[in-house]
């Protein structure tokens, strides 16, 4: 049971503003953050680790006080017992696959079991003796989320775990995020911009924007949603029409603009495709 | 070769290695500190560690010679208290050189600081490690380059140094007569020959050094500092 009130001023393009935020996650659940830049996804994420200082509020994590403003209690990062996975995946250059398991694990009873453990599961035993730099964007992300793992944490935080990758990679790793999710039971808070990935891996979204919590509830079915593909609005044509690179990869499709507010360049959206089979001649 | 070719050689070497090591440990407190605080005071910090570079050694020489000197409190602390007499020995030119090269050790560690990612340090952070633990083990060995060009520029520039040396320590062959300072009183004495062997021997050095040192770091891009 995580029970947390946040305040922290945030510095947006929009000028300043004040993340303040109230929520209750019950244990195993596995929250998604969703909302546009600036909207304080990160800083509520950052501040629940402990690597910012509120400036106001509380924050409990199963009975035990992480922060508290009235009785001037703070907890440091390295107390809390969480698993940080960053956008950059922040591997440690100087360690190999193993090594970076090994230093987050250090201290764990039967510590090489684990890390033994975290590898096959992930599918990194053949990668353990490579450094970081020798990896795909995918494998880095996979040793990332192990390594979050080896200090068998009690709340697993996921920084936009996958926007940087492949529709396939993505995909892959969006299956391995809900097979951790049913072995470890972690609290997970993720922040994602995809609705499909949030429809397949959380139980429920938190949509901020300008550091406020605009809606809360469960995510919208996949069935819903179709297949759907995440996309950044590149340019906007005459015509009403937009040009939107799909996902992380680079390919660029023409759609015709949604009914409603105007895009601009930089904006999200999602893209329903429907399916059907390729014509064989 | 002149008479005391080998000692005066050992000597500079001695005084170069001495403050190489010193300013290590001396250089990656004081370079973390300057490159993590947030404190309003920092340029004041860094133009202290910096001032060496701008101040003609002399007059560093001259401070130091005179702090030294039983003329002044510290000076008489230092004799009556700790039993150091300063000028004119090995230990004076070593603090001399201490604070002389400071520079030259702590602007490429906090450069070199600066360039590992943050999110490195949050990470280690996440996974229960120490601010020690943390420089030790994730911080230093991911700033190998500068570690090495702070080392050998404060190695290369401990070589080269007169001013101070001159001021605090003058010419004694064998305790505070260095190669460069050997150079100057041989050509003093008109023995050219023997100026020349010293000079050519501190040329080649400095060359091989920094040679040396482009060769090992050619892959990083952070290294031309000098």
């Amino acid at each position: 049971m995580i029970d947390l009130h946040l305040i922290k001023a945030l510095h947006t393009a929009a000028g300043p503003r004040t993340l303040d935020v109230r929520l209750t996650l019950p244990p195993g659940e596995v929250l998604a953050l969703s909302g546009p830049s600036g909207a304080g996804k990160t800083t509520l994420l950052r501040l629940l680790a402990g690597l910012s200082r509120p400036d106001g509020g509380f924050l409990q994590v199963e009975g035990q006080v992480w922060y508290s403003h009235e009785r001037g209690q703070w907890l440091p990062p390295q107390r809390r017992p969480l698993g940080f996975v960053f956008q950059d995946y922040a591997l440690f250059p100087n360690m190999t696959v193993r090594e970076n398991l090994a230093f987050a694990a250090e201290g764990q009873p039967q510590a090489r079991q684990i890390i033994d453990g975290l590898l096959e599961l992930l599918e990194l035993t053949e990668l353990a003796p490579r450094r970081p730099a020798a990896l795909s964007g995918g494998q880095q992300q996979r040793v990332a989320l192990a390594r979050a793992l080896a200090r068998r944490p009690r709340l697993l935080l996921l920084d936009e775990p996958l926007s940087a990758l492949d529709l396939a990679t993505r995909l892959r790793l969006q299956q391995a995020l809900a097979d951790i999710h049913r072995e470890f039971k972690l609290t997970t808070v993720l922040i994602s911009h995809d609705p499909a990935e949030i429809a397949r891996l959380a139980t429920r979204v938190v949509e901020l924007d300008l550091g406020q919590v605009v809606r809360v509830g469960p995510p919208v079915p996949v069935a819903a949603l179709g297949t759907t593909v995440g996309g950044r609005v590149v340019a906007v044509l005459p015509g009403g029409h937009l040009r939107v690179q799909l996902g992380g990869s680079a390919t660029l499709v023409e759609v015709p603009a949604p009914t409603g507010p105007p895009y601009a360049p930089g904006d999200e959206l999602a893209l329903s495709l429907a399916v059907v089979p390729a014509r064989r001649d | 070769m002149p008479p005391d070719y080998w000692q005066t050689l050992r000597l500079t070497l001695a005084l170069a290695a001495c403050t190489t090591v010193l300013l290590l440990g001396l250089g990656i407190p004081v370079a973390y500190a300057l490159a993590h605080t947030r404190s309003r005071l920092r340029p004041l910090a860094e133009a202290v560690v910096s001032l060496p570079l701008v101040l003609p050694p002399t007059v560093i020489g001259f401070y130091l010679l005179l702090a030294f000197s039983d003329s002044t409190a510290l000076g008489r602390f230092l004799s009556n208290q700790l039993g150091l007499s300063l000028n004119f020995t090995f230990t004076g030119i070593l603090l001399g050189s201490l604070v002389y090269c400071l520079p030259f050790m702590v602007q490429p560690l906090q450069a070199g600081f600066a360039q590992v990612p943050r999110s490195l340090t949050e990470a280690s952070y996440t996974l229960g490690k120490s601010r020690l633990t943390t420089l030790w083990r994730v911080l230093l060995p991911n700033m190998k380059p500068a570690l090495l060009n702070g080392a050998v520029l404060t190695f290369a520039h401990t070589l080269g140094e007169f001013g101070v040396v001159l001021m605090i320590g003058g010419s004694l062959p064998g305790r505070t007569r260095v190669a460069s300072i050997a150079i100057y009183d041989e050509v003093q004495s008109l023995h050219y020959d023997q100026a020349n062997a010293y000079a050519l021997t501190l040329l080649v050095l400095a060359f091989v050094i920094l040679v040396g040192l482009y060769w090992f770091t050619k892959k990083d891009a952070t290294r031309r500092l000098l």
